[in-house]
């Protein structure tokens, strides 16, 4: 599913906003999500999951071509830990 | 402090005007469609945001980490997410900018201090 497939399947149950509306609002939504996390801010989300940031200490990595060290320095990377609900659901599910 | 559903809800009312009761529906469809595309096997993209994807694991043997007791882990279906670039560019920026922040303010304290 992309993010135009998820728009058109809110829209569905939306009938009372119109798809452009419903675009703006996962747009919005998204931009929250991103600005949080940006800002250094966990989200949680009851039952879907919660995201956080990992921190990455530097570390000396290889040019995988040459072979030659290079400093990786150190960053934070977002990451996700899915929710009770959903691992349960998500793992019971046939397949 | 965590970003929340109802942070969220707020923001859709304050920035697009959906009533109370329409914004926390729509925040609660948005995290369902999501759940229930990745419960139905399938991936989801989320351009600029990031990938939710499913990986099965193979069972392993594992351990009670208190008590050293061995215990099987069984087979099971996993969510992962992989954020985006742009995601992943606007963190580190941000965390850069907050970083040098954090040193020119401790670098403004101990100014401060010998000049007292």
């Amino acid at each position: 599913m992309t993010k135009s497939e998820l728009i058109t399947a809110l829209a569905a149950t939306q009938p009372q906003l119109d798809y452009r509306d419903v675009e703006l609002a996962v747009k919005e939504l998204l931009e929250q999500m991103s600005a949080a996390l940006a800002s250094g801010e966990r989200i949680e989300v009851r039952g879907f999951g919660s995201f956080s940031l990992h921190y990455r200490p530097p570390r000396i990595g290889r040019n995988p071509k040459t072979g030659a060290a290079v400093h990786v320095p150190d960053k934070f990377v977002p990451h996700f830990k899915p929710g009770k609900e959903l691992r349960e659901r998500v793992d019971s599910a046939p397949r | 402090m965590a970003l929340t559903k109802a942070d969220l809800a707020e923001s859709l009312f304050n920035e697009l005007g959906l009533n109370k009761r329409e914004a926390k529906e729509f925040v609660e469809l948005f995290f369902e469609k999501i759940r229930a595309a990745l419960v139905n096997g399938e991936q989801v993209k989320l351009s600029g945001f990031g990938n939710f994807g499913l990986r099965h694991k193979n069972p392993r043997p594992g351990r009670n980490p208190k008590t050293g007791e061995e215990i099987p882990i069984t087979a099971r279906r996993v969510v992962t997410f992989r954020a985006s670039h742009k995601l992943k560019e606007r963190v580190e920026r941000n965390a850069r900018l907050n970083a040098d922040r954090v040193a020119s303010v401790d670098k403004a304290n101990k100014q401060a201090e010998v000049n007292a």
